[in-house]
């Protein structure tokens, strides 16, 4: 086990084993976002309530679950970073956080656009979008922290802790549809028992998340590259890439 | 065709949805390419330079 995670946890081994991963998770994003929308936007019937208008749920829903994914991933890197020093956790931390935020914005803006036909309203200080918006803040705290120490190392530490700290706002999202039975509908997918939305529209919605999960690692794997590289441009290893063209 | 693009009257509110999906994530590809293209630029300068 650690001789494993040691030589996965090379950037070097990283490099090069998500280099050779990426182009068939590429493939396999574009191709799930295809279905995903081809089924959701054409096969799928009318929804008997909200009648087109709920199709923004293919692209609203997977973007929140990913939103809270992605943070949950980021504050376990941050938890493996301050226990075993890992030098990867880092990075794929720092390399989360853009995206982790780009999902959150997804989450609002689309849940916002949603909200306007069916609410009556762009926005309200409702509980579930509150304690969203909370986690956007969040990554971009992260982001800022990460920017504006000059030492890399404090920056990782201290930004660790933030995400470790965050994460209380996790099942605060999560439930806040059950505590403050507010404005935004409670969840339909995740509770217990059977989902209340007929397989039509299950089965596009559960390929759109699985396709913003690959897209997430893809893009994931991408930055962290990109990442190592930089951080690594003086090392022999890297140089020696170079050198043979194969960079 | 037209009926598809307007949703039953909500093709404003499904389409700007879905449009700034694809604007945001077709960004993140974006950023990423660019990112992993200046690193290799700024690892080719030290090559050949320090042994």
């Amino acid at each position: 086990m650690w001789t494993w995670a040691h030589k996965f946890g090379s950037p070097g081994y990283f490099y090069a084993l998500a280099g050779k991963v990426n182009p068939w998770l590429t493939a396999l994003y574009i191709a799930l976002f295809a279905t995903g929308l081809y089924l959701g936007l054409v096969v799928a019937p009318t929804d008997y309530q909200q009648g087109d208008s709920y199709r923004i749920i293919f692209v609203h829903v997977p973007s929140a679950w990913m939103s809270m994914f992605v943070y949950v991933v980021m504050a376990v890197f941050a938890a493996i970073g301050l226990i075993w020093r890992l030098k990867l956790t880092a990075v794929l931390a720092k390399a989360s956080a853009p995206l982790g935020a780009s999902f959150t914005f997804l989450a609002l803006a689309t849940g916002s656009i949603w909200g306007k036909p069916m609410w009556g309203t762009w926005w309200v200080w409702d509980a579930r979008l509150t304690s969203e918006l909370i986690l956007l803040f969040l990554y971009l705290g992260f982001m800022a922290l990460q920017a504006a120490m000059p030492d890399r190392q404090t920056a990782w530490r201290a930004g660790a802790i933030l995400l470790l700290v965050g994460v209380v706002n996790i099942p605060i999202i999560h439930f806040s549809v059950d505590w403050w039975y507010t404005l935004h509908q409670p969840a339909t997918i995740t509770k217990l028992g059977a989902p209340s939305i007929h397989p039509s529209m299950l089965v596009p919605l559960l390929i759109m998340a699985v396709a913003f999960k690959v897209f997430y690692l893809s893009l994931l794997l991408s930055r962290a590259r990109a990442e190592i590289l930089h951080r690594e441009r003086r090392t022999r290893w890297v140089q020696e890439l170079a050198r043979s063209g194969q960079l | 065709m037209t009926e598809f693009l307007y949703m039953g009257g909500y093709g404003g509110y499904v389409w700007s949805a879905y449009g700034l999906c694809l604007l945001v994530l077709l960004a993140n590809v974006i950023a990423a390419r660019l990112r992993n293209h200046n690193a290799r630029r700024e690892v080719k300068k030290y090559t050949g330079r320090e042994q």
